[in-house]
Formats: C-alpha cells, sequence, structure tokens
C-alpha cells in the first residue's frame, strides 16, 4: 500500500454514503493509521447527489480540501452513473466499486472510457438476503476494504464485529445479519 | 479591583476608573441631590392623605420614604418633580405646584 | 510533564463537544445554527446521560444567547455559548457588551459564510465581522486545535490582566464534520488546568454589591475603552503564558501564530483556518523542488500580533496574504489591510500580494497554494506584474 490512499464516494443524501466514509475511517484508525472521513454538503436534501471522501495514510495528513484525484471511486448507487462523472479524475492504477446488479460489461459503456479496474458488487441483493432490508451501505463499506486494501481482512471482520456488537447491545438479532453482510460482500468482489 | 466610588470623580485619570465601569458600592444615587433640577412640585394634602401607600412603589426616584407602615413627608433632595405619584393617588391628596419650592 | 495521551478519531465538532465535558462550564445558553448545531446537541446529550451538570439554556435566538450570557457570567457563572454565520452577526450588539462590560464569556463559532447569497459553508466573514467587538479571536487548523484552544480559552479570559471574551473559531464543514485523527487528555489535567473559577466580583455575592455596565457618561466612557484596549493588548503575553504551560502538560506547543519552514523561506504564505494545513502541504511539494517557501499560519487574531508578524516576514522576499473573506472596500480582505500596515509601521518593506480564497466553501487547493507562490517568485524573479486581491479559484 503507498502512503496516502484517496477515495471519493458518490452516494445520495439519506443512502449513508457519509456513514459508510466515516465507517472506513473508523476502521483504519484502529489499525494506526491517520484518516480523515468528511461530506461535501451541498443541498441538504434526502435524494440528492452527495460526496464524501476518505484518506487514509501512513503519515500525519495536513491537506484540507476535497478529492480530485482519488485513486478509488465508490458508487453507492448506480443511478448516479447517468448524471455525476464518477470516473473524473480517478487514477487508472486504481478502481471504481459500483452497487449493481450488473455486470461490468454491461456498466462500462456509462463510465467515460475508464481504463482501470472495474468492481461490480449487487449490494442491495446481499443486503437484502442478509438483513431483509436495501442497507447497501455495509456491504459497500466491505467491497472497499476488499479493493482497497486499507486494512487486512480479519482485523476488518474483528473490528466490525466490535463495533456492531456496541452499536446493536440492544439489538443483538441484527448483529449476524450484518456480519453476514460484510463476509458476503468481501468475498464476492476478492 | 474593588475601588471606592467617591473618590472618582471626572478629573480621576483612566487608570483609575474600575473594569467596565463596575460600581462596587450600593446606592450612590443618594449622593447626588437630583431634587434640584424640578421645575415643578409635588406637595401633600395630608387631610385627604388615607396612607394607601400606593403612591411609594410607582415613584422612579424612591422619594416617598415609609416608616412604620406609613408615608413620610417627600424627599425633596431627590424627588424630580414627574408627577406620577400625583396621577395615581385616588384621593386627589397630592398636588403639583408650580416651581422647586414645595 | 506531559499527560497521558487518549488516541481518538473524532469531527471538530465532537472535539470541542468533548472539551465542554471535560471543562464542564456552570452555563451555556445557546441557539441552534448550522454548522455548530451538532455542538449544542451533543452537550445536550451529554447532561441528559449525567455525564454533565451545565446548565443548558434554550434560548429564541442568538440574541438572547449571548444576553443570557452576559447575565449569567455577571451573576458570577463560567459561562459559554456556540454559533455560526448569521447567529453570530444577531449576536452583534451583545458580544460589544460582553467585552466593555470585561465578562469572560467562551463562544465556540465553527466559521460560516455570512449571506448572501445564502450558503452554509465555510468562510471567515462570521468571525473577521466582530473583529472589532472586543473579543479575542483564536483559529484553529484542524479538530486538535480546536480541542487544545477550547481549554486554553477559559485562563485566558478569566485571567485578571485580561478579563476579555474569548472566541474560539473552527472552519465549519472543513474541520467541524471531518472525522480525524486527535489526541485527547483525561478528564482531570483538563479540569485541574482550567481550574474552578473564582471570578474576583460577581453579582450573586451577598454584602458585596456590584453594578455591572452602568451607563457611563463622556467623562467616563472613553477612559472605560482605553482600559479595555490594555487589556487587548496584555492578553497577547497571557496566551503565550497559557499556552507554555498547556504545551507542558499536553506536549503540544502554540504561539501566536505557527511558522512552518519559514526560517531560511523568500517566500511566505499568511494564513488562518484549515487550509493553513493545504498550504504547508504544498510547502512540502515545493520544497522538495528546491523551492525556499514557508507558511505562516495566523492562530490569534485578535490581539493582533503586528509587530511580531512584521519581525517573522522581515526576511523574505514577498509574502502571500490570504483573506477568507471579502472587506468590500476595493482592497480585498481584513488581513490584506491590517498586515501591510504593520510591515510599514515596522518599516519591513517587503513584497506583498493579497488574495481572496474560499468564500462560501471554494475549496482551496495544493494546487492553488502552489499557484500562488509561483505568483510571488514571477514577481520577485521577473519583474512580473502580479494582480492584487485576485479571487483564488474563480471562474473566469
Amino acid at each position: 500500500m503507498k502512503n496516502t490512499v484517496e477515495i471519493r464516494w458518490h452516494g445520495r443524501g439519506g443512502q449513508g454514503a457519509k456513514t459508510a466514509a466515516l465507517l472506513l475511517a473508523d476502521v483504519a484508525f484502529k489499525t494506526g493509521q491517520n484518516v480523515q472521513g468528511f461530506p461535501e454538503y451541498g443541498p441538504e436534501r434526502m435524494g440528492a447527489p452527495i460526496t464524501a471522501f476518505n484518506r487514509i495514510s501512513k503519515e500525519k495528513i495536513r491537506v484540507h480540501s476535497n478529492i480530485y484525484e482519488p485513486d478509488y471511486v465508490v458508487v453507492v448507487d448506480e443511478t448516479l452513473l447517468h448524471s455525476v462523472n464518477v470516473t473524473d479524475g480517478l487514477k487508472e492504477e486504481g478502481a471504481i466499486i459500483i452497487n449493481t446488479p450488473r455486470s461490468k460489461e454491461e456498466v462500462l459503456p456509462q463510465l467515460n472510457g475508464y481504463k482501470g479496474r472495474v468492481v461490480t458488487i449487487d449490494a442491495r441483493a446481499i443486503s437484502e438476503q442478509t438483513l431483509g432490508k436495501n442497507f447497501p451501505n455495509t456491504p459497500m463499506l466491505a467491497a472497499t476494504v476488499a479493493v482497497t486494501k486499507v486494512l487486512e481482512r480479519d482485523q476488518f471482520i474483528n473490528d466490525m464485529r466490535a463495533s456492531f456488537e456496541h452499536k446493536f447491545a440492544k439489538k443483538p438479532e441484527v448483529i449476524d445479519g450484518n456480519m453476514k453482510a460484510l463476509e458476503m460482500a468481501y468475498e464476492a468482489v476478492s | 479591583m474593588r475601588t471606592d466610588a467617591t473618590k472618582i470623580n471626572e478629573r480621576s485619570p483612566y487608570t483609575d476608573l474600575t473594569e467596565g465601569l463596575q460600581m462596587f458600592s450600593a446606592g450612590t444615587a443618594k449622593n447626588f441631590n437630583t431634587g434640584e433640577w424640578r421645575t415643578n412640585t409635588p406637595v401633600m394634602d395630608w387631610t385627604k392623605c388615607r396612607q394607601c401607600l400606593l403612591c411609594c412603589p410607582v415613584c422612579p426616584d424612591s422619594s416617598i420614604p415609609v416608616k412604620d407602615g406609613k408615608r413620610l413627608e417627600f424627599d425633596y433632595d431627590h424627588c424630580k418633580g414627574c408627577g406620577i405619584c400625583v396621577k395615581v393617588c385616588p384621593f386627589d391628596a397630592i398636588i403639583m405646584k408650580e416651581g422647586i419650592e414645595p | 510533564m506531559s499527560v497521558k495521551a487518549i488516541k481518538e478519531r473524532m469531527s471538530g465538532n465532537e472535539a470541542v463537544s468533548y472539551a465542554i465535558r471535560q471543562v464542564a462550564p456552570e452555563v451555556m445558553p445557546a441557539f441552534p445554527i448550522t454548522p455548530s448545531t451538532e455542538i449544542p446537541q451533543m452537550v445536550s446529550t451529554y447532561i441528559a446521560n449525567g455525564e454533565l451538570d451545565t446548565e443548558f439554556i434554550p434560548v429564541e435566538s442568538e440574541h438572547s444567547a449571548m444576553s443570557a450570557a452576559i447575565g449569567a457570567e455577571a451573576a458570577g457563572a463560567r459561562t459559554m455559548t456556540a454559533t455560526s454565520s448569521a447567529g453570530l452577526a444577531l449576536m452583534w450588539e451583545e458580544l460589544l457588551l460582553a467585552a466593555s462590560n470585561r465578562l469572560p464569556i467562551v463562544l465556540t463559532l465553527v466559521n460560516r459564510t455570512l449571506s448572501g447569497p445564502i450558503n452554509i459553508n465555510c468562510d471567515h466573514s462570521d468571525g473577521m465581522g466582530a473583529r472589532d467587538t472586543g473579543w479575542i479571536q483564536i483559529y484553529a487548523e484542524n479538530n486538535q486545535e480546536a480541542y487544545d484552544n477550547y481549554i486554553q480559552a477559559f485562563p485566558i479570559a478569566e485571567d485578571p490582566r485580561v478579563h476579555l471574551p474569548v472566541m474560539i473559531c473552527q472552519d465549519g464543514f472543513i474541520t467541524s464534520h471531518a472525522v480525524e485523527n486527535i489526541e485527547l487528555m483525561e478528564d482531570e489535567p483538563v479540569k485541574d488546568f482550567v481550574g474552578t473559577y473564582t471570578p474576583e466580583e460577581f453579582m450573586l455575592n451577598p454584602g458585596r454589591p456590584v453594578s455591572v455596565g452602568p451607563y457611563s457618561v463622556s467623562n467616563y466612557a472613553m477612559e472605560a475603552k482605553k482600559l479595555q484596549e490594555e487589556a487587548m493588548e496584555r492578553s497577547k503575553a497571557v496566551i503565550l503564558e497559557v499556552a507554555k504551560k498547556f504545551g507542558e502538560m499536553s506536549g503540544r506547543e502554540y504561539g501566536l501564530f505557527e511558522e512552518y519552514r519559514t526560517e531560511d523561506a523568500d517566500y511566505i504564505m499568511v494564513i488562518m483556518g484549515s487550509a493553513a494545513g493545504t498550504a504547508k502541504t504544498a510547502v512540502d511539494e515545493l520544497r522538495d523542488q528546491g523551492w525556499k517557501v514557508g507558511v505562516l499560519k495566523l492562530r490569534v487574531f485578535r490581539p493582533f500580533p503586528e509587530k511580531e508578524i512584521a519581525e517573522a516576514l522581515k526576511n523574505c522576499k514577498a509574502a502571500a496574504i490570504m483573506d477568507r473573506c471579502e472587506s468590500y472596500n476595493g482592497n480585498g480582505g481584513p488581513l490584506s489591510s491590517e498586515i501591510p500596515a504593520g510591515l510599514y509601521r515596522s518599516k519591513v518593506m517587503i513584497e506583498t500580494v493579497s488574495y481572496v480564497y474560499g468564500l462560501a466553501g471554494r475549496d482551496f487547493r495544493v494546487e492553488d497554494a502552489a499557484g500562488i507562490f509561483r505568483d510571488l517568485r514571477d514577481l520577485v524573479e521577473n519583474g512580473k506584474e502580479v494582480e492584487q486581491f485576485k479571487y483564488i479559484g474563480l471562474r473566469v
């Protein structure tokens, strides 16, 4: 892994892309790295396109600007492919991770000629199968960790279990579903 | 810095004044005889006064002293002659007189 | 001896709220406004969970928030509030009263632009608009500095040589909503550092009467203002004393400003807030290419360290003066007026170029900072004319 990894998230207000970016910062922090997780605020509305960012680094992070040439892009809502230039500035040695039931070949025409790695994952199907509802950010987080390798699988899984056990202390029945969603998504893109 | 307000006057250098011009003594208005500002003067007709005491709390300058449940003569050293006591008196026991003398 | 550091990650708003829980001011009147809303929200949660016994007063406006803060502080309670943008503007009248009544209130400001056009994002127009209200103003680069500055604010404000309110500023969203690494301190050392509030004079003090904010005729008011001005001047030394003591505890050093790689720099960028970190990154990159460049990050804007800045800039060839605020006076922003005035008074005749950047959340990138250093070099080495008061990142 190089010194600083920069990730840009595309989602819609209310879908949890910001939360996923903050969670990624959280799990990377626990490995002793320097992290940044921050959203870009536009009109604060459910459904509006939103962007969130991560920097994860071995070194102290001083920059306080958005990310224009990300190593990775994560698209939580594939309908954004029509309206947002999600591959803008994306490095070709990096990758784009898209939540879609379609194959890589099917989404490729919408990626403005991006030549790097394209990873598709049906986060909705995984979420519905494991949690009974469409919460795409948990599987998208796992897919992002698997592709970016900002931390090891086992450490990620263990940290997430601990954090779910804390977060859902009063709803232990959802912990297993969330863990299953993480593991399935991780395997799907590995 | 707790300062004796009576020692500060308009000739005091700024360094002798208090922070934020805070005042550290109570009731200092007593030291200023604002009664000399008066152009009209309230005067009691004691035959009409029923000691209802309505005039005392409305006086903006605390110039109607009360002792043992009874109002006393005006404190003319501080009464500015506003006439509110005249308006509030239900028994017409106070009249305004022109000039500074009661 | 440094105290134990708790390594954490949190946003700037979380960091300030954490510090509030540790300092536990006695009274906090506040009214929510983006992007500082999370602070009263988190404080209320601490109170609801029984972790904090601050008296939180939900008021109906920021004007009332500052009025209630003035009343509480005058009564003798350690008092704070939080706001942003239009909220600070609505406090305007009361800000001046807090300062002239010499009340050591602490306000945590999450910088957001003043309308219009209406916008929720960061610039310094709110804080800068209040620059002549008599408040000490300290700006943070990141969540760590917001946390550290908040803790230092009370000993500065409450020092008998100062007795002035302090505004602790951080950049809206850019640091307030960004999760970053931070080193927190345990509760006890923070509480010890801030100490118990024991004002010499306060209103709820039986037998020792005091009137706060009396009417003052012209024969007295100017004298009071001079006393206030002298307290502001004295606060500079107190800020440094408090920073030294804080450094001994935390291991983190603070001054009136930070000089980053300026020792031999030909070109220096003077900048405040979160963009200073971006400018430092540009400096690192240009230094790798052999450029002698540095950053002077202004931390304490009020009192304005005029002579100290002139001294720090005297050996460079040119300085870029960066305002995240427009003064609409035809001459850029406040720093653009104050720094050259200070250089002139100190007879430091270096070139300065003023810029306006980052208005209403316009992003300030490493390339933007690097381009400004290129401007300075072009000016000095190639005699090229460089535009004054240029808007960085403006579409033309």
